[in-house]
């Protein structure tokens, strides 16, 4: 159970898809602009991920693993059929993003008419393909936590599209630069983010790679929380700043 | 250019300033960022992607007229897993260390969105030789930023490039760090790396004002 919670937590916050790894950065840059487009997106992220990461993990142990096809029987325990796993996974998921659009549209039109545009943009979503292939690294155990990282980690995307769409949403009166209007200043903010979701790296010390003393990870907690502190109070002025920009207008 | 005519120059030249596949096109990003700490990374991932994009746009276009247009997203997963794993197959075994500093984001060039989007939005509808070029040029655009980026984030974040001490060794205090100078730690962890990219954009676009954005 605890490690469960664990990889939970994990994946959301320390391992976030994308302010750790970078990954379904386009379709974040590219479909943030609107809230509610958003969380659809992130909704079809979550329930892909959900289904195809433990699809892939059945796949990695059964299949690809060096000596997994011993179920075969004992002449087969010699095989590594590991370079394959890219085709496999990739065949996979849009396999299975195709799939889910099909019953999706059967069963529920009106799920479909919120969700069904963003599927196919999915298959090619690297949060996706990406969620697999960190499965198969991490070398994930059982099939329950390997639902388990594809649920959290879908989670992870969806809140980090929801937030960037929501500072979006807002930047709009702020008065940004002009050559940084748009990409450039979400960029930026992505970055900042970032930083800010790096204080989270302190939660739990048993997952990194290298256990870092105790002091050491305290004083990064601290810088990081100053980070924090400083990215809301920069935040806030500049909120202050756009609705005094507002009213002048007015 | 004997060998090129004008517009098939401007395939390749293009997308390496103003039609640039990071920076205005916004694509191809997911891959990019993560990898850029180190300037031989950024290199070798560079390279893999102009092969990828390269072979792959000349393969798609062979086949355009076979393909058909339902279960095309398909066929060109396919086609890219395979080149794909060609690339990892040869980075694990000609250079292992990097594959292992690479990780999983040498798969995740199948998921590149450039990749995908030039297959799309060209090779589906183009000649097999134009197709080339374009692959090369995009891929090329892509390469540029790259190495621009792991450039910084190497020199200004461990003082090396390519793993050369450029600037002086910073424990016993010798070139740059007599003076004081100091290593900026900021530059390493991964959200630099878009802040790099955004600086960029923002340069570009105060150079071309053209490019910028209605908010």
């Amino acid at each position: 159970m605890l490690e469960h919670l664990e990889l939970f937590f994990k994946s959301i916050f320390i391992d976030n898809m994308v302010f750790a790894v970078f990954l379904g950065m386009c379709s974040y840059l590219a479909v943030s602009k609107k809230v509610a487009t958003a969380v659809g997106l992130g909704a079809a992220v979550i329930f892909v991920l959900a289904v195809t990461v433990p699809l892939n993990w059945l796949l990695d142990q059964y299949l690809l693993r060096d000596g997994a096809l011993v179920w075969l029987g004992p002449e087969y325990a010699d095989y590594d059929l590991g370079f394959l796993s890219f085709i496999l996974f990739i065949a996979t998921i849009a396999t299975m993003v195709q799939l889910v659009e099909i019953v999706v549209e059967k069963f529920s039109p009106a799920l479909y008419n919120s969700l069904g545009i963003f599927l196919p943009l999915i298959a090619v979503n690297c949060a996706i393909l990406g969620g697999s292939l960190f499965m198969q690294s991490r070398e994930i155990a059982t099939f329950g936590l390997a639902l388990n990282y594809g649920i959290s980690s879908g989670i992870g995307w969806f809140l980090a599209i929801l937030a960037i769409a929501a500072i979006r949403e807002k930047i709009r009166y702020s008065n940004v630069p002009a050559p940084l209007r748009g990409l450039g200043i979400t960029f930026i903010i992505t970055g900042l983010m970032g930083i800010g979701f790096q204080s989270f790296g302190g939660m739990l010390t048993g997952g990194g790679d290298s256990v870092a003393p105790v002091e050491e990870t305290t004083a990064k907690k601290e810088e990081a929380k100053e980070d924090e502190e400083k990215k809301k109070k920069d935040e806030m002025a500049s909120n202050a700043v756009s609705y005094t920009d507002i009213n002048t207008n007015e | 250019m004997a060998l090129l005519s004008k517009k098939d120059t401007n395939l390749i030249l293009d997308p390496l300033a103003d039609n640039n596949p990071i920076t205005i096109q916004v694509l191809g990003i997911c891959s990019a960022l993560a990898i850029t700490a180190e300037l031989k990374a950024s290199v070798v991932m560079a390279l893999s992607v102009i092969f990828v994009l390269g072979v792959g746009n000349v393969v798609i276009s062979f086949m355009r007229n076979m393909i058909p247009n339902k279960i095309r997203i398909i066929v060109q997963l396919i086609v890219v897993a395979t080149l794909v794993i060609i690339v990892d197959q040869v980075l694990k075994a000609f250079a292992y260390e990097l594959s292992k500093t690479l990780s999983v984001f040498v798969g995740l060039i199948i998921t590149n969105c450039i990749i995908m989007g030039r297959f799309e939005a060209f090779a589906l509808g183009n000649g097999p030789w134009k197709a080339f070029l374009d692959g090369i040029g995009n891929a090329l655009g892509y390469g540029v930023i790259l190495i621009i980026v792991g450039f910084f984030r190497e020199l200004l974040g461990s003082g090396t490039l390519f793993g050369f001490k450029v600037l002086g060794d910073p424990v016993t205090k010798t070139g740059l760090y007599a003076t004081g100078y100091e290593n900026n730690g900021f530059m390493i962890i991964p959200p630099a790396a878009l802040i790099v990219v955004g600086i960029i954009i923002w340069l570009q676009r105060s150079k071309n004002r053209a490019l910028i954005e209605e908010n």
